[in-house]
């Protein structure tokens, strides 16, 4: 086991290495570099006029003049030695500050979607696998191909519409306005805690439809075994019965697809943030993009990602725990 | 005691003897084709996938009016439906109520109401703007459109600029179905020769594919496709943002694919029939070709029919937060931007009906791709 988890450390590790080099790229492509965005910033409107040389003073003095590579290393070096992530221009202060603890945010909605996502589809799927061919699973088809095809985006404007129209509420958000600006505290927790469900439900949606497909195929596998009939024979109670084997086993490719679900959540977070006015990480990372203020959406893809490949790695643990075999290579 | 006799068979029997000859000697397409006809969900899903895509092709045709087209005395109005009665009895021809202008007792602001006191008539084939259908056959016929040339005819309404929410989606259904098309092509054959050189050439090289096959697929991707997408300088044309587009969704659409066919090439590498090839000299790339690829291209097609609606939601997703395609073009996600807040779906829920074609038609293509693992599975039947 401990070798198993060395090797896989060590592939992680490997893996970020590549992202951030693929990250520093996408933070290369736009036309421009940061000095002549930050001089347009600084001085447009204020009069004052740029020549050619105060952008190329800006340059030097941020090291932009340097070869790629080696604004890479510079780059990457801060981020590992000194958790620098550069300069966000658009707010004249560090990544790190602009960020902040929008981190925490974006893992409390994280964690929520998941929660929400395994809650509802192992034991839906289980049922259905269960009561296979009934009205019950008919429709939970009919809604998981729904789950695929309704993107996130518009379940969540659909969801505002009418709540709005039922309730007169408006249910976006993830803070009451009388908490948005105000420092942390129990209550602001709290608010924090009840404007959760919405993303969480919503981000959930397309993960509980596939989830709940997996889960119903390979319940509807395990089921059939002849362990199963043995048990059965031996008169263990069929609800003992179904969580000691069948179900236990129908987990596993829902614990190998843990990073995968981190992946799509992340994937999605940014579109469904503007719909429901979130303001983390995804939010951030959109506006980043359009202001071009490539330091933070490349720290932001970088840590979205960071979050993925762990998420893999606890999977590829959990399920070595879970399984045995899967770590004798089997 | 039954007649075993070959010569002696009842009508019946006969027949039967026809159908299991006609099966077995069926080639494996025909075979996929007539499984595939059983699936009653999966013809309709391609019906109705097909429709759409008439409607996207013939768009110049089908709507009565262009892209950009404004009418300025409907602004933000409401779908008009054609009917044949009304307070002041029936017609036998269908007609929509003139437009007037009234101003809001309240706000003062002035808005457009349906005059039941006139009536303008709905033809077909009626003259309206001159255009070229696929691009080359000039008309100024449109498939519907009112008798009146000055008045408009608006079935799902109108945007606060006064352009005709049925003739954009059209023209978006074909914006947003050529780049699924276009992106699934590009990602297919990069999946093609990437999984082909990984699962052919195996050790060292598909050891390097593989590392970077997972680092692609670890970043979250639309993230990814937004950084892309947000590169392109803002001074590009539409046309060069519309190929840019259909090239960032083909770039990162192949990881899945390229494993699946490395994958199948890793376990049929050893056959028999492959290393025959290979002693009597085939090259490389006519032994993948020729020999091992038909063994699974209906998987392979089946897994880029399931990849469309990852390509069009991406396509949607990222031009309804603004970072993929731009005004004048417009796709499903360009128009859904207009209706991106809840009050102007409140006030004017007609510029939703874009995403009911996102929802069909990734539906559809869901549809059909299941219809077809089935179809092109040989063991789905057993006969």
């Amino acid at each position: 086991m401990l070798r198993f988890t060395a090797e896989r450390l060590v592939g992680m590790i490997v893996t970020m290495l590549l992202v951030s080099l693929m990250v520093f790229i996408i933070m290369e492509l736009p036309p421009g570099d940061y000095a002549d965005r930050y001089a347009f910033r600084k001085y447009s409107g204020t009069g004052v006029s740029v020549t050619a040389s105060d952008i190329e003073a800006i340059r030097v003095e941020l090291g932009l003049d340097k070869p790629m590579m080696l604004r890479y290393l510079d780059w990457i070096g801060g981020i590992v030695l000194r958790g620098d992530f550069g300069q966000a221009f658009a707010f004249e202060t560090s990544v790190v500050k602009v960020i902040g603890d929008k981190v925490w945010l974006t893992l409390a909605i994280l964690l929520s979607t998941l929660l929400v996502t395994y809650l509802v589809s192992i034991p839906i799927g289980i049922l259905a696998a269960v009561r296979r061919g009934s009205a019950a699973d008919y429709g939970l088809t009919v809604i998981s191909y729904l789950g695929l095809a309704l993107p996130n985006f518009l379940l969540a404007l659909i969801l505002l519409y009418f709540a709005n129209k039922w309730f007169g509420a408006d249910i976006g958000g993830l803070f009451s306005a009388e908490y948005a600006d105000a420092p942390w505290s129990l209550g602001k927790a709290w608010d924090l805690v009840k404007h959760l469900w919405l993303p969480a439900l919503v981000l959930a949606w397309s993960a509980v439809a596939y989830q709940i497909q997996t889960v119903r195929a390979t319940m509807s596998d395990e089921i059939n075994k002849l362990s199963v009939t043995a048990a059965r024979a031996r008169g263990v109670p069929e609800t003992r019965l179904l969580l000691k084997y069948p179900a236990r086993l129908a987990i596993n490719p829902v614990v190998s697809t843990i990073g995968f679900d981190v992946n799509r959540i992340f994937s999605e977070l940014p579109i469904v943030a503007v719909v429901l006015g979130l303001t983390e990480l995804g939010e951030l990372l959109l506006q980043a993009y359009l202001d071009l203020d490539m330091y933070v959406a490349g720290a932001i893809l970088l840590l979205l990602t960071a979050v993925v490949v762990f998420m893999n790695f606890v999977s590829d643990i959990l399920l070595a725990w879970l399984d045995p075999r899967i770590k004798l290579g089997a | 005691m039954t007649d075993i006799t070959p010569g002696a068979l009842s009508p019946e029997e006969e027949r039967d003897r026809q159908q299991r000859l006609k099966y077995y000697s069926a080639s494996q397409w025909t075979l996929i084709w007539w499984r595939f006809r059983r699936h009653r969900a999966a013809m309709i899903a391609a019906m109705v996938l097909g429709l759409m895509a008439l409607l996207g092709i013939f768009a110049e045709f089908v709507a009565p009016y262009g892209v950009t087209t404004r009418d300025a005395n409907y602004l933000a109005g409401a779908p008009q439906m054609p009917k044949f009665c009304d307070e002041n009895g029936c017609s036998l021809r269908p007609f929509v109520h003139g437009v007037k202008t009234e101003r809001d007792p309240v706000t003062l602001r002035a808005k457009q109401v349906p005059d039941p006191g006139t009536r303008v008539h709905v033809t077909f084939l009626a003259r309206g703007e001159p255009v070229k259908v696929l691009g080359f056959i000039p008309t100024d016929r449109h498939l519907f459109g009112l008798e009146d040339p000055d008045a408009r005819l608006h079935i799902w309404g109108t945007d606060e600029l006064g352009r005709d929410v049925f003739s954009r989606t059209l023209y978006a259904t074909r914006v947003s179905l050529s780049i699924g098309v276009i992106g699934v092509m590009i990602s297919f054959v990069m999946a093609l020769v990437i999984g082909g050189v990984a699962g052919y050439a195996g050790g060292l090289v598909d050891n390097v594919i593989q590392r970077v096959t997972e680092v692609i697929r670890v970043v979250p991707i639309i993230p990814l496709y937004m950084g892309l997408a947000a590169a392109m300088p803002k001074e590009w044309s539409t046309t060069q943002v519309y190929f840019a587009m259909t090239i960032i969704l083909g770039l990162f659409g192949w990881p899945t694919l390229a494993r699946r066919i490395r994958s199948q090439l890793l376990s049929i590498r050893g056959e028999d029939y492959v290393i025959a090839a290979r002693l009597a000299g085939a090259r490389p790339r006519r032994i993948i070709a020729q020999h091992m690829l038909p063994s699974f291209t209906s998987f392979i097609i089946v897994d880029l029919v399931i990849s469309f609606p990852y390509m069009i939601l991406s396509e949607t997703a990222l031009s309804f937060v603004g970072l993929g395609l731009r005004p004048p073009t417009v796709s499903w996600g360009v128009l859904l931007q207009q209706a991106q807040s809840v009050r102007v779906i409140e006030q004017t829920p007609w510029l939703f009906i874009p995403a009911a074609f996102v929802v069909v038609a990734v539906l559809a293509f869901t549809v059909i791709g299941d219809g077809l693992r089935d179809a092109a599975d040989p063991y789905s039947e057993t006969r």
